[in-house]
């Protein structure tokens, strides 16, 4: 193995807390009773095609992508759709949701179907699929990033005119602390996640692609490094561990050595980045016809009862996926979506989980509170950590006085929100916070006079 | 004494010097203005606040006295005698101006509303409502931080400590709308001042079905349509659940505020016993 | 039913690391240094260390409670470190009520008067040690001979340090003994002798990142070239004085050095070039504190205009 790689600007290392490490993914039975959220991919929230009372089957699209930038969603149980309208998702926003409650008879057709679906493709099929064909597989599947960004995969797999991409990295770096999702599903299907990644390369035509895994999971590498051990298309590269080592800019600089351009797609450095994740689905779509439907949760927390990887349909309410784990805790006091950097808290257990949720990470009242701020000592633990390397406490400051003209000229779009200078902060500042507000506040003046109003059916 | 001497004579001199160097720089780049730009700009207010959408005072003078006709220029801030003293100064007709008031459309005072979560950190409503809901059942809500209380430049809104809710100064409001832009939820509207401040108004954002919207809130518009069924002016529509008075063909007769089952439609400014309703 | 749960912007965890941490960490890397001063200087010594601290503290105190309305800060370790560094540069001999002036001074118009930790341009400790140097020059400049009456305060028995007598030209450079200085069997401030006490302070204070290399490396490596260049003993000017004191704990103070690492180079560049010049071609033996002093007001505008390399805004090798 070589010397492990990583970006050159900032980060940090934290502690790394993976509770689930040792744990194999543990499969989940269907639920009785699903709801699929039409925004719960990134762009236009998805069309609905069905309406109350109608049968749907396991595998059924029940939305449709509306326009480019959007995913299918398909139903991931048989039985009938009993409401179509507006659910509170995981953060208390309404939106736009289809519930389907399971049949009795197609639940045990379905189970099996779980365990085993029929592949439809043989490996000769695969090998004379075109790129092309991948792609509308890929779309017709409603596969989205996994990552968490849930940005839609043909999207990412088709560039703009303009760029023509020359490396395909799967991202396997999984540098946020609790989550051990992506390393659980990397030693179960090694092979698969193979597979998916030389169907992206194809799609994308590009002649390599690089699992990259940070060196905390050597089990994969070298597990990976082995099954890869005699291709010459596909190479497993080890990553320092470092946070954000998996953020798209950072992974690509680690593995490529090129930064991306402020201001540019990520493509303008000739690499795309796929999570394993979706390597994995996209196995999933290619060879067995199969819709993206489930995908691995880890349940994890100090006092969770049983931290671990959990395989569970999409749609599949928070408090039930949290149950199979011990339920919740007593002590319960923040639920994160997510790993503890990026990740974005829950006030509506009974909302269904979505295609993006990797993580569920649950903190006690000691770990959920914050500490009361300090003034800035002018330290810069912030400056050092930022891997952007930007000024946080500059711009933070800015953006809080609402200067965002200044703002902007320090570069704060160029912010990724990892949160290692909130992290890093002695005096507990709450940078972040107002980076992320000059950062909407500058949008909000871009779009000019275009009213931003709730997103709202009709409107 | 030669010291004290020399001393007065250099200064002197430097001064001199300078006087001379700056009276020269001051001619020599003397910019003529038009004088009706600063007469205008000493009866504005001064506080750069935006509310006629230029980039403040100075700015909006400048339009005035260039500008053709005074149609679309109004200063909120000024007032409406304001405005015919610049008419005046430029010899154009004063521009159509209606007196605004900020309204807040929220109702969900703190012992009334309903939380599902508490939220930890930064007092700012536009962090809050990055996160979501932020805490609150309902999700269209007031945040009460009070963005727009900072955002005010004339110091007309304020937060009620009881209800934790924004209360809008009707006299010291101008209706320059820079809490409509920085309130996150949308919540505060821009309307007419009415006769003798005299305006009723839906205090109520919530787009969810009437069901939803009674258990986030008790006193949330439920758009059950009976203020629209009851209005003798057909002022009243409702769209997404949600009651909307059209400030042009209210007659403040307050039937609609007697009728809300939830209270959520709001009066101020009439007299205690019902004389307008007729 | 289940407590309400609490929401927050991420992030959701936090380093462990807080201010009144930093501050505690340089003190206990100050330990040392102390010990040392206690050995050659005795009670003297502590009877400064103890008035400068207590002074610090008092004056932190009284300002936060009646004046400045803000909260009081004194948990945080900072006028303890401040009253700590204020001793360290001060000679062992110095009456009290100088030490009380000279806390007060620190404190009252080098810290609270900008606003409190964090708001200050200058080192603190630096502007009571300016001002006590500049108002009482004769006491500030008759230093106690080390491991002499150990048990006496004031110490008669009185000296020179190396650099004074090499600017007065009674020593020259052969006539220091380097072993001495790495010692501290030397005259001087109680907490700047001992050159292997202070950096075995620095040691610790790079080992729990405390402290990043860049701003003592680059003093002292300038420091160093630079006296090669002129032709003096690089070792004397690096183990004598105020020197390793300056470079690793006062030209590191957070508040007032530059935020990023390009800035803190330049910075402890220029701090290096300017002290070799005052103790070169100044009336002074001992140019660091002016230096740092300098380089402080500075800081801003080093800040301004020196920024951390950007990601994405320049063009990556292949």
């Amino acid at each position: 193995m070589n010397k492990p790689r990583t970006f050159s600007t900032g980060g940090i290392h934290l502690d790394e807390n993976k509770l689930s490490g040792l744990q194999l993914v543990t499969f989940v039975d269907l639920p009785r009773e699903v709801t699929m959220l039409m925004n719960q991919h990134a762009g236009n929230p998805a069309r609905p095609v069905v309406e109350k009372g109608d049968h749907v089957k396991r595998g059924d699209v029940i939305a449709n992508a509306d326009g480019l930038v959007s995913a299918y969603i398909h139903s991931p149980i048989s039985g009938e759709v009993t409401s179509v309208g507006m659910v509170k998702d995981a953060y208390g926003k309404p939106c736009e949701g289809i519930t389907i409650k399971s049949d009795p008879i197609d639940y045990n057709i379905d189970i099996e179907e779980v365990h085993e679906r029929e592949a439809v493709r043989t490996n000769d099929d695969i090998a004379s699929l075109t790129p092309d064909e991948i792609v509308s597989i890929v779309k017709e599947a409603g596969i989205v990033g996994l990552g968490g960004a849930t940005f839609p995969t043909h999207v990412k797999l088709s560039p703009p005119p303009g760029f023509k991409p020359e490396i395909l990295i799967i991202n396997g770096a999984e540098c946020e602390p609790y989550l051990t999702n992506d390393h659980a599903l990397m030693l179960a299907h090694p092979d698969e996640i193979i597979e998916g990644t030389r169907l992206l390369r194809r799609a994308t035509h590009v002649p390599r692609a690089v699992i990259a895994i940070e060196s905390n999971k050597p089990d994969a590498i070298r597990l990976l490094w082995g099954k890869t051990a005699g291709l010459d298309d596909i190479t497993v590269m080890p990553l320092k561990t470092k946070y954000p080592q998996g953020c798209e800019k950072q992974l690509i600089e680690a593995v490529t050595g090129r930064q991306v351009p402020s201001g540019s797609l990520p493509v303008a450095t000739g690499a795309i980045v796929q999570n394993v994740a979706t390597a994995y689905a996209v196995h999933r779509a290619v060879r067995y016809d199969e819709p993206l439907m489930k995908r691995i949760i880890t349940v994890t927390g100090d006092s969770v009862r049983f931290p671990g990887n959990y395989h569970c349909s999409i749609g599949r309410s928070l408090r039930s996926i949290i149950e199979q784990a011990g339920g919740l805790p007593d002590d319960t006091a923040k639920v994160i979506l997510g790993g503890p950097m990026m990740g974005r808290t829950v006030e509506n257990l009974d909302a269904p989980s979505t295609k993006g949720v990797s993580c569920i990470l649950i903190l006690d009242d000691k770990q959920a509170r914050r500490r009361e701020a300090e003034p800035c000592i002018r330290c810069g633990a912030c400056v050092n950590a930022c891997p952007m390397g930007l000024e946080p406490f500059l711009i933070s400051t800015l953006a809080r006085k609402g200067r965002m003209e200044d703002a902007a000229h320090e570069k704060i779009m160029n912010c990724i929100e990892c949160g290692s200078c909130n992290y890093a902060c002695p005096a507990a500042r709450p940078l972040l916070d107002y980076i992320r507000l000059g950062k909407i506040g500058i949008k909000a003046v871009s779009k000019d006079k275009k009213k931003k109003l709730i997103k709202w059916k009709g409107h | 004494m030669s010291v004290i001497v020399t001393s007065v004579i250099i200064v002197g001199a430097i001064g001199i010097m300078a006087a001379i160097v700056l009276y020269v720089v001051s001619t020599k780049f003397h910019v003529d203005e038009n004088p009706a730009i600063e007469a205008i700009e000493s009866l504005l207010p001064g506080a750069n606040c935006g509310g006629c959408g230029c980039n403040g005072c100075h700015d909006f003078a400048v339009k005035c006295a260039t500008a053709s006709s005074l149609d679309g220029l109004n200063c909120p801030g000024a007032g409406e005698e304001a405005m015919r003293q610049i008419a005046s100064i430029t010899g154009l007709d004063a521009g159509d101006s209606t007196q605004c008031v900020a309204v807040v459309k929220c109702n969900g005072s703190c012992d009334i509303r309903k939380t599902n979560a508490q939220y930890d950190g930064e007092q700012s409503c536009a962090i809050k409502a990055s996160l979501g809901a932020a805490g609150d059942a309902c999700p269209f809500g007031c945040l009460g931080c009070g963005d727009c209380v900072s955002s005010c430049k004339w110091g007309a809104l304020s937060m009620n400590p009881v209800t934790g809710l924004p209360e809008v100064d009707n006299v010291r409001c101008t209706g320059c709308g820079a809490c409509v832009k920085a309130c996150p939820r949308h919540l505060i509207e821009l309307r007419p001042k009415g006769p003798r401040g005299m305006r009723v108004w839906v205090a109520c954002s919530n787009k969810d079905r009437g069901a939803e919207a009674r258990k986030e809130c008790p006193v949330a518009c439920i758009g059950c349509g009976k203020c629209s069924r009851i209005c003798p002016h057909g002022a009243i529509s409702v769209e997404h659940n949600l009651a909307y008075i059209d400030p042009a063909s209210c007659r403040l007769c307050l039937k609609c505020v007697d009728s809300c089952p939830t209270s959520a439609i709001h009066s101020v400014n009439f007299p205690i016993k019902k004389k307008t309703d007729e | 039913m289940e407590r309400p749960l609490i929401i927050s912007a991420p992030p959701h965890i936090h380093t462990q690391r807080t201010v009144r941490s930093c501050m505690w960490h340089v003190v206990a890397a100050l330990m040392p240094a102390l010990l040392c001063a206690l050995f050659y200087f005795g009670i003297g010594a502590a009877v400064v260390i103890v008035t400068s601290i207590i002074g610090c503290v008092i004056t932190e105190y009284l300002i936060t409670r009646f004046m400045s309305g803000h909260p009081t800060t004194i948990a945080n370790g900072s006028a303890v470190l401040t009253g700590l560094l204020l001793a360290f540069n001060l000679p062992s001999n110095l009456p009290v009520w100088i030490i009380l002036i000279g806390s007060v001074v620190a404190i009252g118009i080098g810290k609270m008067a900008f606003g409190g930790l964090g708001c200050n341009i200058f080192n603190p400790a630096l502007v009571g040690r300016v001002f006590l140097l500049l108002s009482f020059p004769a006491q500030m400049t008759t230093w106690p001979l080390p491991s002499v009456n150990r048990w006496m305060y004031p110490d008669a028995a009185t000296g020179a340090t190396p650099l004074g007598l090499l600017k007065q030209g009674i020593m020259t450079f052969d006539d220091i003994n380097l072993t001495d200085c790495l010692l501290g069997a030397i005259g001087g401030s109680l907490g700047e002798v001992s050159a292997i006490a202070l950096l075995l302070g620095g040691i610790y204070l790079l080992a729990t990142r405390i402290i990043s290399w860049h701003i003592p490396v680059s003093i002292l490596a300038t420091v160093a070239l630079l006296s090669v260049c002129i032709g003096v003993n690089p070792w004397v000017e690096l183990l004598s004085g105020g020197m390793l004191l300056g470079a690793i704990f006062m030209a590191t103070d957070y508040v007032t050095s530059p935020m990023c690492h390009r800035g803190m180079i330049v910075y402890g560049i220029m701090i290096g070039v300017i002290t070799i010049i005052i103790r070169q071609w100044g009336a002074y033996p001992e140019g660091m504190s002016f230096a740092i002093l300098l380089m402080n007001g500075c800081t801003p505008l080093i800040n301004r205009y020196i920024k951390p390399r950007k990601f994405g805004e320049r063009r990556a090798k292949r």
